[in-house]
């Protein structure tokens, strides 16, 4: 079977115009291809954010007129900011908890061979690829058999299990591409293991924790799946109060609503790759 | 010495021990319950049920045929857009990255609502076409599996393009270039060594695509409307709408269990894959 990638089969004379001609069609229709996927990826932000700043009450596209009519309209919305608000304190506790409970288990998998920290890893990931909707569902079930009723800490609890692996995967990356011996040298000089992780680990893998600080955040402040039966009304986060609106009744205030989180979304992006470098911990 | 890391994990795996393994035993066990209360003994009946139907089946067909069209999409275009991306300068480069990763950290409401915008009989696409002469009346995208498949493609396109560029820029340019001086041609340096090489990324793009696919369960509902049925929406019927519990819990573990199945497959062959290379 190998045979095949060992014995070259006779090159055919290189000709001179050929290969020229070849390398361009390849990048044509390789550029071609990328150009088309960058339309597709981009164009619905910028559709959305045009469209919020329509004048009339039609969400068609291009939008007629400009006006800030609709987002002035947000600040009546007194449901749509509850739930936002309640997606604001869940993110941000969810956040916390991704980074306090997912960097020390980050320096274990990096760090450690043991079959048991192998499993961890595996056990760790597997929300990225389970679906989440099973999960949120089986986290009710669970619940109700406890005896409890979804609240606020439990939610948190549910976006934490899913939002983890973004935490993970970014530190551990940060941390395979430390010198191992700047560690030593820091052992070897006499400090402890305490002394060493905080003045030379931590500021070293810091922007990778903040990369992944940053999509755990944005991770929680997105989740349908897991709010879905682990929000109640009191607890009712903004993507299912949007998702609620969109289904029932296309209202413009949605689409400003909309137009307000791609601008925090950009904001907090531009934000995340000047101070954590995100591309480059993305990669 | 370092000192032992394992520890390192605890408290983390409390948590997941916790809040994930117990959950999901309890699913397990109530998916499995002969009785309401979930102790008079054990029976497959559930799982009898919705795999004896013939319309229960083709629900859990149209998923993950819906995961594997978006998934190849995904690779059509997001193959190119990192092989774009590994040639790029530093600079250029965090750019690509960026518009990249924007759909996916733009919230899927958002993203969604706007392909709501885009896809509509009136919307900018038929707009497009009409005006283009290309079309002589409005397609129906929206509402439509091709239309799913679609808005899943871009929502999920960086999942692809990350893990393949990650491979293709730490491979080793000589390989192509020694390709080359061998004769071989761009499009058959592509096919016969970049690909083999960049195999491991092209299999974990496709992976987490695939997965991230067929549970999208805000795109699946918002942009296919209630005709198109797939497994999320169907488990959120039976638990929420028909307040069937035990019935959803075992369409939750068949779910599962498919996806677990589909990713074990694609990782052994890669496995494979990589020992013939």
């Amino acid at each position: 079977m190998s045979e095949q990638t060992l014995v070259m089969p006779a090159p055919p004379l290189p000709r001179r115009a050929a290969p020229s001609f070849e390398a361009w069609s390849l990048r044509c229709v390789f550029g071609v291809l990328a150009a088309l996927a960058l339309v597709f990826l981009v164009a619905p932000t910028l559709v959305i954010l045009l469209t919020s700043f329509t004048a009339t009450e039609s969400l068609r596209f291009p939008p007629e007129g400009f006006s800030l009519r609709w987002y002035a309209a947000l600040l009546d919305a007194d449901q749509m900011q509850a739930a936002a608000w309640n997606s604001l304190v869940v993110a941000l506790w969810t956040t916390v908890l991704c980074v306090l409970l997912g960097t020390p288990a980050a320096i274990a998998i990096a760090r450690s061979k043991s079959p048991w920290v192998r499993a961890c890893d595996v056990l760790f990931m597997s929300p990225l690829l389970l679906p989440a909707l099973a999960f949120g569902f089986a986290a009710l079930i669970f619940i109700h058999r406890l005896g409890l009723r979804p609240d606020l800490p439990l939610l948190v609890l549910g976006h934490v299990i899913v939002c983890t692996p973004f935490v993970l995967r970014t530190t551990i990356a940060a941390l395979t591409q430390l010198e191992p011996s700047l560690l030593d040298a820091s052992r070897s000089l006499g400090a402890s293991e305490w002394t060493t992780f905080r003045r030379v680990t931590l500021p070293l893998i810091a922007r990778g924790i903040g990369a992944g600080a940053f999509l755990a955040f944005m991770a929680s402040f997105d989740n349908v799946p897991v709010s879905l039966f682990l929000a109640d009304e009191r607890t009712e986060v903004l993507p299912i109060h949007l998702w609620q609106q969109i289904e029932n009744n296309l209202d413009v205030r949605t689409a400003a609503a909309s137009g307000l989180i791609v601008l925090l979304t950009l904001t907090l992006m531009v934000i995340a790759e000047r101070t954590a470098g995100l591309t480059r911990q993305m990669r | 010495m370092a000192a032992p890391r394992a520890p390192l994990t605890l408290p983390l795996t409390a948590l997941f021990a916790a809040g994930f393994v117990a959950p999901l035993c309890v699913l397990l066990m109530l998916s499995l319950a002969a009785g309401d209360d979930g102790s008079a003994g054990l029976t497959l009946a559930q799982y009898a049920r919705f795999l004896g139907d013939r319309f229960n089946l083709s629900v859990l067909g149209s998923t993950l045929l819906l995961g594997a069209e978006a998934t190849l999409v995904c690779l059509l275009f997001g193959f190119p857009v990192a092989w774009v991306c590994a040639r790029a300068g530093a600079r250029w480069q965090s750019v690509l990255i960026f518009l990249v990763v924007l759909p996916i950290l733009t919230s899927v409401v958002v993203r969604t609502f706007s392909w709501i915008v885009i896809l509509g009989r009136q919307g900018l696409l038929n707009q497009i076409l009409l005006g283009l002469g290309l079309i002589d009346a409005p397609l129906k995208l929206l509402y439509s599996e091709a239309g799913v498949v679609l808005v899943l493609a871009q929502v999920q396109m960086p999942l692809m393009v990350l893990p393949i560029l990650t491979v293709l820029s730490r491979l080793d340019p000589n390989l192509a270039d020694a390709s080359r001086a061998l004769g071989a041609g761009e499009w058959r340096t592509l096919w016969r060594v970049t690909l083999p090489l960049v195999m491991p990324g092209i299999i974990a793009g496709c992976i987490l695509s695939f997965a991230a696919s067929i549970t999208a369960f805000v795109t699946q509902t918002l942009i296919g409307g209630a005709r198109l049925l797939y497994l999320p929406l169907f488990i959120y019927q039976q638990a929420v709408g028909a307040n069937d519990w035990p019935f959803a819990a075992a369409v939750s573990v068949v779910f599962m269990i498919a996806v677990l199945l589909v990713v074990v497959l694609l990782n052994g062959f890669g496995r494979r894959y990589e020992k013939h290379v």
